[in-house]
Protein backbone atom coordinates (compact mmCIF):
# COMPACT_ATOMS: atom_id res chain seq x y z
CA UNK A 1 0.00 0.00 0.00
CA UNK A 2 2.69 2.23 0.78
CA UNK A 3 4.65 1.77 -2.05
CA UNK A 4 1.55 2.60 -4.25
CA UNK A 5 1.50 5.79 -2.36
CA UNK A 6 5.28 6.28 -2.95
CA UNK A 7 5.12 5.69 -6.77
CA UNK A 8 1.74 7.13 -7.14
CA UNK A 9 3.68 10.71 -5.78
CA UNK A 10 6.31 10.27 -8.04
CA UNK A 11 3.73 9.76 -10.76
CA UNK A 12 2.43 13.18 -9.74
CA UNK A 13 5.87 14.64 -9.66
CA UNK A 14 6.63 13.32 -12.48
CA UNK A 15 3.38 15.38 -14.31
CA UNK A 16 3.60 18.32 -12.77
CA UNK A 17 7.52 18.66 -14.05
CA UNK A 18 5.92 18.31 -16.95
CA UNK A 19 2.92 20.89 -16.80
CA UNK A 20 5.90 23.47 -14.94
CA UNK A 21 7.75 23.62 -17.63
CA UNK A 22 5.06 23.74 -20.55
CA UNK A 23 3.26 26.85 -18.44
CA UNK A 24 7.12 28.47 -18.07
CA UNK A 25 7.09 28.19 -21.56
CA UNK A 26 4.25 30.89 -21.30
CA UNK A 27 4.45 34.45 -19.70
CA UNK A 28 0.80 34.07 -18.64
CA UNK A 29 1.13 31.14 -16.88
CA UNK A 30 4.64 31.01 -16.32
CA UNK A 31 4.62 31.84 -12.60
CA UNK A 32 1.78 29.28 -11.68
CA UNK A 33 4.20 26.91 -13.60
CA UNK A 34 6.76 27.18 -11.51
CA UNK A 35 4.75 27.07 -8.03
CA UNK A 36 3.16 23.53 -10.21
CA UNK A 37 6.35 22.10 -9.80
CA UNK A 38 7.56 23.58 -6.53
CA UNK A 39 4.47 21.64 -5.33
CA UNK A 40 5.12 18.45 -6.93
CA UNK A 41 8.89 18.34 -6.25
CA UNK A 42 7.75 19.03 -2.43
CA UNK A 43 5.66 16.08 -2.26
CA UNK A 44 8.37 13.61 -3.99
CA UNK A 45 10.83 14.86 -1.82
CA UNK A 46 8.01 13.95 1.86
CA UNK A 47 7.22 10.98 0.21
CA UNK A 48 10.51 9.79 -0.33
CA UNK A 49 11.42 10.46 3.16
CA UNK A 50 8.48 8.73 4.45
CA UNK A 51 7.81 5.74 2.27
CA UNK A 52 10.75 4.60 0.62
CA UNK A 53 11.96 1.50 1.08
CA UNK A 54 15.22 -0.76 0.02
CA UNK A 55 14.31 -2.91 -2.74
CA UNK A 56 15.86 -5.55 -1.17
CA UNK A 57 16.24 -5.43 2.56
CA UNK A 58 12.69 -3.82 2.31
CA UNK A 59 14.38 -1.16 5.42
CA UNK A 60 13.05 2.37 5.88
CA UNK A 61 15.35 5.34 5.62
CA UNK A 62 16.36 6.63 8.64
CA UNK A 63 19.07 9.45 9.85
CA UNK A 64 15.40 11.50 10.05
CA UNK A 65 17.54 14.15 11.87
CA UNK A 66 20.67 14.21 9.55
CA UNK A 67 18.08 14.61 6.67
CA UNK A 68 15.98 17.22 8.01
CA UNK A 69 18.79 18.93 9.60
CA UNK A 70 19.93 19.41 6.06
CA UNK A 71 16.75 19.71 4.53
CA UNK A 72 16.17 23.07 7.12
CA UNK A 73 19.92 24.54 6.66
CA UNK A 74 19.34 24.52 2.57
CA UNK A 75 15.76 25.75 3.02
CA UNK A 76 16.74 28.96 5.02
CA UNK A 77 19.97 29.48 3.44
CA UNK A 78 18.79 28.91 -0.15
CA UNK A 79 15.40 31.60 0.24
CA UNK A 80 17.49 33.95 1.88
CA UNK A 81 20.29 34.43 -0.35
CA UNK A 82 17.68 33.62 -3.49
CA UNK A 83 15.21 36.37 -1.81
CA UNK A 84 18.20 38.92 -1.33
CA UNK A 85 20.09 38.94 -4.82
CA UNK A 86 19.39 41.85 -6.92
CA UNK A 87 17.85 41.29 -10.30
CA UNK A 88 21.10 42.31 -12.10
CA UNK A 89 22.39 39.05 -9.92
CA UNK A 90 20.28 36.51 -10.94
CA UNK A 91 22.10 35.24 -13.62
CA UNK A 92 24.87 34.06 -11.27
CA UNK A 93 22.72 33.03 -8.45
CA UNK A 94 21.53 30.67 -11.29
CA UNK A 95 24.61 29.56 -11.99
CA UNK A 96 25.65 28.89 -8.23
CA UNK A 97 22.31 27.14 -7.54
CA UNK A 98 22.81 24.81 -10.38
CA UNK A 99 26.61 23.96 -9.47
CA UNK A 100 24.96 22.81 -6.09
CA UNK A 101 22.99 20.11 -7.77
CA UNK A 102 25.77 19.19 -9.76
CA UNK A 103 27.72 19.14 -6.64
CA UNK A 104 24.88 16.92 -4.51
CA UNK A 105 24.94 14.38 -7.88
CA UNK A 106 28.82 14.04 -7.41
CA UNK A 107 28.48 13.63 -3.69
CA UNK A 108 25.94 10.71 -3.93
CA UNK A 109 28.02 8.95 -6.80
CA UNK A 110 30.95 9.22 -3.96
CA UNK A 111 28.89 7.35 -1.59
CA UNK A 112 27.33 4.91 -3.58
CA UNK A 113 31.30 4.22 -4.69
CA UNK A 114 32.26 3.63 -1.56
CA UNK A 115 29.89 1.35 -0.86
CA UNK A 116 31.38 -2.26 -0.18
CA UNK A 117 28.43 -4.35 -2.16
CA UNK A 118 29.48 -5.18 -5.16
CA UNK A 119 27.81 -3.04 -8.10
CA UNK A 120 26.47 -4.79 -11.60
CA UNK A 121 28.52 -2.93 -14.85
CA UNK A 122 25.00 -1.39 -15.16
CA UNK A 123 25.82 0.54 -11.45
CA UNK A 124 29.24 0.89 -12.35
CA UNK A 125 28.14 3.07 -15.59
CA UNK A 126 25.53 5.27 -13.96
CA UNK A 127 27.84 5.97 -10.51
CA UNK A 128 30.64 7.16 -12.56
CA UNK A 129 28.62 9.17 -15.45
CA UNK A 130 26.37 10.43 -12.57
CA UNK A 131 29.82 11.45 -10.37
CA UNK A 132 31.62 12.82 -13.68
CA UNK A 133 29.16 14.80 -15.50
CA UNK A 134 27.87 16.51 -12.02
CA UNK A 135 30.95 17.39 -11.24
CA UNK A 136 31.84 19.12 -14.55
CA UNK A 137 28.64 20.75 -14.18
CA UNK A 138 29.72 22.08 -10.41
CA UNK A 139 32.92 23.11 -11.35
CA UNK A 140 31.60 25.08 -15.08
CA UNK A 141 29.23 26.63 -12.96
CA UNK A 142 31.46 27.75 -10.35
CA UNK A 143 33.62 29.25 -12.99
CA UNK A 144 31.14 30.80 -14.62
CA UNK A 145 29.62 32.38 -11.11
CA UNK A 146 32.94 34.14 -10.38
CA UNK A 147 33.20 35.27 -14.22
CA UNK A 148 29.29 36.61 -13.98
CA UNK A 149 30.49 38.37 -10.55
CA UNK A 150 33.62 39.52 -11.79
CA UNK A 151 35.56 37.42 -9.81
CA UNK A 152 37.14 35.37 -12.04
CA UNK A 153 38.22 37.60 -15.11
CA UNK A 154 38.60 36.04 -19.14
CA UNK A 155 41.40 34.79 -19.78
CA UNK A 156 42.73 32.54 -22.86
CA UNK A 157 45.13 29.69 -21.64
CA UNK A 158 47.40 28.83 -24.66
CA UNK A 159 46.61 25.23 -25.72
CA UNK A 160 43.32 25.25 -23.85
CA UNK A 161 42.06 22.97 -25.96
CA UNK A 162 44.51 20.60 -26.58
CA UNK A 163 44.38 20.46 -22.59
CA UNK A 164 40.93 19.79 -22.70
CA UNK A 165 40.86 16.99 -25.13
CA UNK A 166 43.66 15.04 -23.28
CA UNK A 167 41.58 15.39 -20.12
CA UNK A 168 38.41 14.26 -21.61
CA UNK A 169 40.70 11.57 -23.13
CA UNK A 170 41.83 10.62 -19.85
CA UNK A 171 38.19 10.71 -18.17
CA UNK A 172 37.02 7.93 -21.16
CA UNK A 173 40.11 5.60 -20.77
CA UNK A 174 39.76 5.98 -16.65
CA UNK A 175 36.14 5.51 -16.98
CA UNK A 176 36.26 2.58 -18.93
CA UNK A 177 38.67 0.80 -16.53
CA UNK A 178 36.99 1.65 -13.70
CA UNK A 179 33.51 0.50 -15.09
CA UNK A 180 34.64 -2.78 -17.07
CA UNK A 181 36.34 -4.14 -13.93
CA UNK A 182 40.25 -3.90 -15.01
CA UNK A 183 41.20 -2.91 -11.45
CA UNK A 184 39.50 -1.96 -7.95
CA UNK A 185 41.66 0.64 -7.32
CA UNK A 186 39.71 3.11 -5.62
CA UNK A 187 42.23 5.68 -6.31
CA UNK A 188 41.31 5.56 -10.53
CA UNK A 189 37.80 6.39 -9.11
CA UNK A 190 39.11 9.21 -7.01
CA UNK A 191 41.12 10.38 -10.70
CA UNK A 192 38.18 10.69 -12.62
CA UNK A 193 36.79 13.28 -9.96
CA UNK A 194 39.91 15.00 -10.24
CA UNK A 195 40.32 15.10 -14.09
CA UNK A 196 36.40 15.75 -14.46
CA UNK A 197 37.23 19.18 -12.24
CA UNK A 198 39.53 19.87 -13.78
CA UNK A 199 37.85 19.59 -17.19
CA UNK A 200 34.99 21.70 -16.23
CA UNK A 201 36.69 24.88 -15.23
CA UNK A 202 39.33 24.53 -18.26
CA UNK A 203 35.69 24.47 -20.85
CA UNK A 204 34.62 27.31 -19.60
CA UNK A 205 37.49 29.46 -18.42
CA UNK A 206 38.17 30.49 -22.27
CA UNK A 207 34.25 31.30 -22.76
CA UNK A 208 34.11 34.91 -22.58
CA UNK A 209 31.79 36.33 -20.03
CA UNK A 210 28.71 37.97 -22.89
CA UNK A 211 28.15 33.97 -23.38
CA UNK A 212 28.05 32.87 -19.70
CA UNK A 213 23.92 32.43 -20.36
CA UNK A 214 24.36 30.04 -22.92
CA UNK A 215 27.01 28.35 -20.69
CA UNK A 216 25.02 28.25 -17.74
CA UNK A 217 22.02 26.34 -19.70
CA UNK A 218 24.34 24.47 -21.01
CA UNK A 219 26.15 23.43 -17.74
CA UNK A 220 21.89 23.28 -16.59
CA UNK A 221 21.19 20.74 -18.78
CA UNK A 222 24.20 18.65 -17.90
CA UNK A 223 23.04 18.23 -14.17
CA UNK A 224 20.03 17.12 -15.27
CA UNK A 225 21.61 14.75 -16.72
CA UNK A 226 23.70 13.82 -13.89
CA UNK A 227 19.82 13.55 -11.71
CA UNK A 228 18.89 11.16 -14.69
CA UNK A 229 21.83 8.72 -13.73
CA UNK A 230 20.62 8.79 -10.03
CA UNK A 231 17.68 7.89 -11.40
CA UNK A 232 19.09 5.12 -13.02
CA UNK A 233 20.81 3.63 -9.45
CA UNK A 234 18.04 4.14 -7.58
CA UNK A 235 15.13 3.05 -10.26
CA UNK A 236 13.21 5.99 -9.23
CA UNK A 237 11.55 7.42 -12.07
CA UNK A 238 11.01 10.80 -11.07
CA UNK A 239 14.18 11.69 -10.89
CA UNK A 240 14.61 9.85 -14.23
CA UNK A 241 11.99 12.14 -15.52
CA UNK A 242 12.82 15.33 -14.04
CA UNK A 243 16.54 14.76 -14.80
CA UNK A 244 15.81 13.90 -18.83
CA UNK A 245 13.07 16.51 -18.84
CA UNK A 246 15.91 19.05 -17.81
CA UNK A 247 18.66 17.85 -20.18
CA UNK A 248 16.49 17.56 -23.16
CA UNK A 249 14.54 21.19 -22.91
CA UNK A 250 17.67 22.62 -21.57
CA UNK A 251 19.59 21.54 -24.51
CA UNK A 252 16.93 22.86 -26.93
CA UNK A 253 17.02 26.09 -24.61
CA UNK A 254 20.63 26.38 -25.06
CA UNK A 255 19.94 26.14 -28.55
CA UNK A 256 17.56 28.58 -28.87
CA UNK A 257 19.53 31.13 -26.80
CA UNK A 258 22.41 30.69 -29.41
CA UNK A 259 20.36 30.98 -32.26
CA UNK A 260 18.73 35.06 -30.29
CA UNK A 261 22.55 35.90 -31.07
CA UNK A 262 22.91 34.29 -34.30
CA UNK A 263 25.33 32.29 -33.51
CA UNK A 264 26.08 28.00 -33.40
CA UNK A 265 26.88 26.41 -29.75
CA UNK A 266 29.81 25.21 -31.49
CA UNK A 267 31.04 29.01 -32.29
CA UNK A 268 30.09 30.10 -28.43
CA UNK A 269 31.82 27.29 -27.24
CA UNK A 270 35.16 27.48 -28.76
CA UNK A 271 34.83 31.12 -27.93
CA UNK A 272 35.37 33.64 -30.72
CA UNK A 273 34.59 36.49 -28.07
CA UNK A 274 37.08 37.21 -25.42
CA UNK A 275 39.30 35.27 -28.02
CA UNK A 276 42.65 36.68 -28.85
CA UNK A 277 41.56 38.09 -32.35
CA UNK A 278 38.20 40.47 -30.77
CA UNK A 279 40.40 43.06 -29.39
CA UNK A 280 42.42 42.96 -32.88
CA UNK A 281 39.66 43.11 -35.65
CA UNK A 282 38.77 46.49 -34.63
CA UNK A 283 41.63 47.99 -32.90
CA UNK A 284 43.52 48.07 -35.96
CA UNK A 285 40.90 50.47 -37.56
CA UNK A 286 41.64 53.74 -37.49
CA UNK A 287 39.43 55.51 -34.69
CA UNK A 288 37.52 58.31 -35.90
CA UNK A 289 36.37 61.49 -33.57
CA UNK A 290 33.23 61.51 -31.39
CA UNK A 291 30.87 64.27 -30.68
CA UNK A 292 29.33 64.51 -26.75
CA UNK A 293 25.81 66.00 -26.22
CA UNK A 294 25.65 67.74 -22.90
CA UNK A 295 22.41 66.90 -20.72
CA UNK A 296 20.93 70.40 -21.66
CA UNK A 297 21.22 69.77 -25.26
CA UNK A 298 19.56 65.91 -24.59
CA UNK A 299 16.69 67.22 -22.14
CA UNK A 300 15.58 69.70 -25.20
CA UNK A 301 15.90 67.54 -28.52
CA UNK A 302 14.06 64.59 -26.51
CA UNK A 303 11.44 67.42 -25.43
CA UNK A 304 10.75 68.69 -28.67
CA UNK A 305 10.96 65.42 -30.24
CA UNK A 306 7.88 63.26 -31.39
CA UNK A 307 8.98 59.48 -30.65
CA UNK A 308 11.76 58.84 -28.45
CA UNK A 309 13.01 54.70 -28.73
CA UNK A 310 14.72 53.59 -25.32
CA UNK A 311 17.66 51.71 -25.84
CA UNK A 312 17.76 49.70 -22.80
CA UNK A 313 21.26 47.25 -22.23
CA UNK A 314 23.65 45.94 -19.32
CA UNK A 315 24.66 49.52 -17.90
CA UNK A 316 21.21 50.40 -17.05
CA UNK A 317 20.87 46.98 -14.96
CA UNK A 318 24.21 48.08 -13.36
CA UNK A 319 23.28 51.33 -12.83
CA UNK A 320 20.11 49.82 -11.07
CA UNK A 321 18.68 52.74 -13.42
CA UNK A 322 15.11 51.23 -14.94
CA UNK A 323 13.35 53.34 -12.19
CA UNK A 324 14.91 56.92 -13.38
CA UNK A 325 14.29 55.26 -16.89
CA UNK A 326 10.62 55.35 -16.31
CA UNK A 327 10.38 58.23 -14.71
CA UNK A 328 12.03 60.11 -17.77
CA UNK A 329 9.07 58.07 -19.64
CA UNK A 330 7.02 59.48 -17.93
CA UNK A 331 7.60 63.01 -18.02
CA UNK A 332 8.54 62.58 -21.52
CA UNK A 333 5.05 61.28 -22.36
CA UNK A 334 3.42 64.45 -20.12
CA UNK A 335 5.19 66.37 -22.92
CA UNK A 336 3.44 64.27 -25.56
CA UNK A 337 6.23 62.65 -26.42
CA UNK A 338 5.64 58.99 -27.91
CA UNK A 339 8.31 56.94 -25.68
CA UNK A 340 8.91 53.04 -26.57
CA UNK A 341 11.64 50.98 -25.21
CA UNK A 342 13.45 48.42 -28.04
CA UNK A 343 14.15 45.49 -26.71
CA UNK A 344 17.09 42.88 -28.22
CA UNK A 345 17.01 39.86 -27.38
CA UNK A 346 20.09 39.04 -25.80
CA UNK A 347 20.70 42.52 -24.20
CA UNK A 348 21.89 42.42 -20.66
CA UNK A 349 23.58 39.22 -19.53
CA UNK A 350 20.63 36.58 -20.05
CA UNK A 351 18.11 36.74 -22.48
CA UNK A 352 14.84 38.34 -21.13
CA UNK A 353 16.96 40.26 -18.58
CA UNK A 354 15.93 43.83 -19.86
CA UNK A 355 12.33 42.90 -19.92
CA UNK A 356 12.59 41.75 -16.16
CA UNK A 357 14.74 44.84 -15.26
CA UNK A 358 11.89 46.92 -16.84
CA UNK A 359 8.77 45.13 -15.40
CA UNK A 360 10.24 45.80 -12.09
CA UNK A 361 9.81 49.37 -12.61
CA UNK A 362 5.89 49.01 -13.74
CA UNK A 363 7.05 49.93 -17.77
CA UNK A 364 4.19 48.80 -19.17
CA UNK A 365 3.91 45.68 -21.38
CA UNK A 366 3.11 47.17 -24.41
CA UNK A 367 5.54 50.00 -24.37
CA UNK A 368 8.71 47.05 -24.59
CA UNK A 369 8.97 46.10 -28.89
CA UNK A 370 10.68 43.30 -29.79
CA UNK A 371 13.32 43.65 -31.75
CA UNK A 372 12.26 42.94 -35.56
CA UNK A 373 8.85 45.70 -34.46
CA UNK A 374 11.24 47.86 -32.93
CA UNK A 375 13.88 48.02 -36.12
CA UNK A 376 10.20 48.61 -38.13
CA UNK A 377 9.91 51.55 -36.24
CA UNK A 378 13.21 52.86 -36.25
CA UNK A 379 12.79 55.20 -39.36
CA UNK A 380 9.81 57.18 -37.65
CA UNK A 381 11.86 57.71 -34.37
CA UNK A 382 13.60 61.27 -33.96
CA UNK A 383 15.62 60.37 -31.23
CA UNK A 384 17.05 57.01 -30.22
CA UNK A 385 18.64 56.67 -26.27
CA UNK A 386 20.92 54.17 -25.62
CA UNK A 387 21.43 53.38 -22.19
CA UNK A 388 24.26 50.92 -21.30
CA UNK A 389 23.95 48.83 -24.43
CA UNK A 390 26.89 48.27 -27.07
CA UNK A 391 27.15 45.32 -28.64
CA UNK A 392 23.23 44.79 -29.70
CA UNK A 393 23.81 47.88 -31.72
CA UNK A 394 26.45 47.57 -33.09
CA UNK A 395 26.95 48.06 -36.79
CA UNK A 396 29.92 45.82 -37.44
CA UNK A 397 27.62 42.93 -36.78
CA UNK A 398 25.83 43.87 -40.18
CA UNK A 399 28.62 45.46 -42.53
CA UNK A 400 32.28 44.06 -40.79
CA UNK A 401 32.62 40.08 -42.01
CA UNK A 402 35.62 39.95 -40.13
CA UNK A 403 34.00 40.80 -36.72
CA UNK A 404 33.51 37.87 -34.30
CA UNK A 405 29.87 39.44 -33.65
CA UNK A 406 29.24 39.54 -37.30
CA UNK A 407 25.73 38.22 -38.64
CA UNK A 408 24.24 38.72 -35.26
CA UNK A 409 20.81 40.80 -35.59
CA UNK A 410 21.14 44.26 -33.75
CA UNK A 411 19.05 46.98 -33.67
CA UNK A 412 19.41 49.24 -36.56
CA UNK A 413 19.06 52.70 -34.45
CA UNK A 414 21.01 54.46 -37.65
CA UNK A 415 17.71 54.42 -39.29
CA UNK A 416 16.30 56.99 -36.65
CA UNK A 417 17.24 60.64 -36.68
CA UNK A 418 19.50 61.01 -33.55
CA UNK A 419 21.27 58.80 -31.69
CA UNK A 420 22.58 59.43 -28.45
CA UNK A 421 24.51 56.75 -26.60
CA UNK A 422 24.50 56.98 -22.88
CA UNK A 423 28.07 54.93 -21.82
CA UNK A 424 30.18 55.68 -18.56
CA UNK A 425 33.08 55.35 -20.98
CA UNK A 426 34.73 55.23 -24.41
CA UNK A 427 35.12 51.44 -23.45
CA UNK A 428 34.22 48.51 -26.11
CA UNK A 429 31.63 46.56 -24.72
CA UNK A 430 31.52 42.96 -23.11
CA UNK A 431 32.17 41.22 -26.54
CA UNK A 432 35.26 43.69 -26.33
CA UNK A 433 34.78 44.64 -29.79
CA UNK A 434 35.10 48.61 -30.98
CA UNK A 435 31.84 50.48 -31.71
CA UNK A 436 31.86 52.10 -35.19
CA UNK A 437 28.65 53.68 -34.39
CA UNK A 438 29.97 56.18 -31.47
CA UNK A 439 32.21 57.72 -34.03
CA UNK A 440 29.24 57.97 -36.67
CA UNK A 441 27.88 61.77 -37.88
CA UNK A 442 24.71 61.07 -36.42
CA UNK A 443 26.05 59.71 -32.94
CA UNK A 444 26.14 62.05 -30.24
CA UNK A 445 27.63 60.58 -26.62
CA UNK A 446 26.68 61.32 -23.18
CA UNK A 447 28.97 60.29 -20.75
CA UNK A 448 28.31 59.44 -16.90
CA UNK A 449 26.22 56.84 -14.82
CA UNK A 450 23.17 55.85 -16.16
CA UNK A 451 21.26 56.44 -13.21
CA UNK A 452 22.48 59.53 -12.12
CA UNK A 453 22.16 60.94 -16.20
CA UNK A 454 18.52 60.07 -15.99
CA UNK A 455 17.84 61.56 -13.02
CA UNK A 456 20.13 64.47 -14.03
CA UNK A 457 18.09 64.63 -17.43
CA UNK A 458 14.19 64.18 -15.86
CA UNK A 459 15.24 67.36 -13.77
CA UNK A 460 16.50 69.36 -16.68
CA UNK A 461 13.57 68.29 -18.77
CA UNK A 462 11.02 69.41 -16.43
CA UNK A 463 12.39 73.07 -16.53
CA UNK A 464 12.06 72.72 -20.43
CA UNK B 1 27.61 -8.33 -24.14
CA UNK B 2 24.83 -10.43 -21.78
CA UNK B 3 25.12 -7.54 -19.14
CA UNK B 4 24.68 -5.67 -22.54
CA UNK B 5 22.07 -7.51 -23.88
CA UNK B 6 20.01 -7.59 -20.26
CA UNK B 7 19.04 -3.99 -20.60
CA UNK B 8 16.32 -5.25 -23.14
CA UNK B 9 15.78 -8.37 -21.57
CA UNK B 10 15.88 -6.98 -18.15
CA UNK B 11 12.07 -5.29 -17.74
CA UNK B 12 13.42 -2.50 -15.16
CA UNK B 13 15.68 -1.94 -17.05
CA UNK B 14 14.14 -1.72 -20.77
CA UNK B 15 11.08 0.89 -18.74
CA UNK B 16 13.71 3.00 -17.76
CA UNK B 17 15.22 3.05 -20.69
CA UNK B 18 11.11 3.98 -22.60
CA UNK B 19 10.87 6.44 -20.19
CA UNK B 20 14.32 8.11 -20.88
CA UNK B 21 13.66 8.10 -24.22
CA UNK B 22 10.11 9.23 -23.95
CA UNK B 23 10.98 12.53 -21.98
CA UNK B 24 13.31 13.10 -24.25
CA UNK B 25 10.93 14.10 -26.78
CA UNK B 26 9.16 15.68 -24.35
CA UNK B 27 11.63 17.92 -23.11
CA UNK B 28 11.64 19.17 -26.99
CA UNK B 29 8.48 19.27 -27.74
CA UNK B 30 7.28 21.16 -24.43
CA UNK B 31 9.45 24.18 -24.47
CA UNK B 32 9.72 24.67 -28.12
CA UNK B 33 8.20 27.72 -28.54
CA UNK B 34 9.15 29.59 -25.77
CA UNK B 35 9.36 33.32 -26.75
CA UNK B 36 13.15 34.89 -25.74
CA UNK B 37 11.63 37.11 -22.67
CA UNK B 38 11.13 33.82 -21.42
CA UNK B 39 14.44 32.19 -22.11
CA UNK B 40 16.07 33.04 -18.64
CA UNK B 41 12.72 32.08 -16.17
CA UNK B 42 12.64 29.01 -17.84
CA UNK B 43 15.99 28.23 -17.51
CA UNK B 44 15.97 29.30 -13.65
CA UNK B 45 12.95 26.89 -13.54
CA UNK B 46 14.37 24.03 -15.13
CA UNK B 47 17.51 24.46 -12.92
CA UNK B 48 15.28 24.65 -10.01
CA UNK B 49 14.07 21.01 -11.31
CA UNK B 50 16.68 19.20 -11.65
CA UNK B 51 17.20 19.76 -7.94
CA UNK B 52 15.08 16.44 -7.59
CA UNK B 53 18.33 15.12 -7.20
CA UNK B 54 17.70 16.04 -3.62
CA UNK B 55 15.82 12.16 -3.50
CA UNK B 56 18.91 10.81 -4.16
CA UNK B 57 20.75 12.44 -1.61
CA UNK B 58 17.89 11.25 1.08
CA UNK B 59 18.20 7.98 0.05
CA UNK B 60 21.82 7.80 0.24
CA UNK B 61 21.45 9.66 3.96
CA UNK B 62 18.81 7.62 5.04
CA UNK B 63 20.72 4.76 4.51
CA UNK B 64 23.77 5.51 5.57
CA UNK B 65 25.17 3.38 8.61
CA UNK B 66 24.72 5.17 12.14
CA UNK B 67 28.77 4.94 12.55
CA UNK B 68 30.04 5.80 9.18
CA UNK B 69 30.91 8.83 9.51
CA UNK B 70 32.18 9.95 6.25
CA UNK B 71 29.47 8.80 4.52
CA UNK B 72 26.72 10.75 7.21
CA UNK B 73 28.91 13.88 6.41
CA UNK B 74 29.15 13.48 2.50
CA UNK B 75 25.22 12.65 2.76
CA UNK B 76 24.57 15.70 4.50
CA UNK B 77 26.39 17.71 2.76
CA UNK B 78 24.59 16.37 -0.46
CA UNK B 79 21.18 17.41 1.05
CA UNK B 80 22.28 20.57 1.91
CA UNK B 81 23.65 21.16 -1.42
CA UNK B 82 20.16 18.96 -2.87
CA UNK B 83 18.14 21.57 -1.03
CA UNK B 84 19.78 24.55 -2.10
CA UNK B 85 19.22 23.70 -5.78
CA UNK B 86 15.59 23.06 -5.18
CA UNK B 87 14.49 26.08 -2.47
CA UNK B 88 17.05 28.80 -4.50
CA UNK B 89 16.26 27.68 -7.93
CA UNK B 90 12.13 28.10 -7.26
CA UNK B 91 12.48 30.85 -5.08
CA UNK B 92 14.27 32.97 -7.57
CA UNK B 93 12.91 31.78 -10.63
CA UNK B 94 9.53 33.24 -8.28
CA UNK B 95 11.20 36.24 -7.56
CA UNK B 96 11.75 36.64 -11.31
CA UNK B 97 8.35 35.57 -13.07
CA UNK B 98 6.64 38.37 -10.12
CA UNK B 99 8.04 41.34 -12.16
CA UNK B 100 6.09 39.98 -14.81
CA UNK B 101 2.85 39.46 -13.15
CA UNK B 102 3.17 42.99 -12.14
CA UNK B 103 3.13 44.70 -15.26
CA UNK B 104 -0.40 43.00 -15.83
CA UNK B 105 -1.97 44.62 -12.99
CA UNK B 106 -0.70 48.53 -14.51
CA UNK B 107 -2.05 47.48 -17.73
Amino acid sequence: MESTILLLSYLIGSITFIIGLKMLSHPETARKGNLVAAAGMTLAIFATIFLWENPNTHERLHNYGWIFGGLIIGTIVGTMAAKKVQMTSMPEMVSLFNGMGGACAMLISLIEYRKPEAKSMGEMIVVVLGMLIGTVSFAGSMVAWGKLNGRIKDRTIPGAQAINFLLFGGMIVLAIMVIGGFTSNPYLFYGILALAAAYGILFVMPIGGADMPVVISLLNSFTGCAAAFGGFLYDNPVMLTGGILVGSAGTILTILMCKAMNRSLKNVLIGSFGGQKAGTAAGDKEQGAYKEISLNDTAVLMAYAQKVMIIPGYGLAVAQAQHACHELEKVLEEKGVEVSYGIHPVAGRMPGHMNVLLAEADVPYEKLLEMEDANDQMASENVVLILGANDVVNPAAKDDPASPIFGMPILEVEKAEHVIVNKRSMKPGYAGIENELFFRPKTSMLFGDAKKVLQSLVAELKQV
Amino acid sequence: MDQFTSIFTDAASYRLITIVILSIFLGIEVISRVPSVLHTPLMSGANAIHGVVIIGAIIVMGQAGADDYLALMLGFLAVVLGTLNVVGGFVVTDRMLEMFSKKKKTK
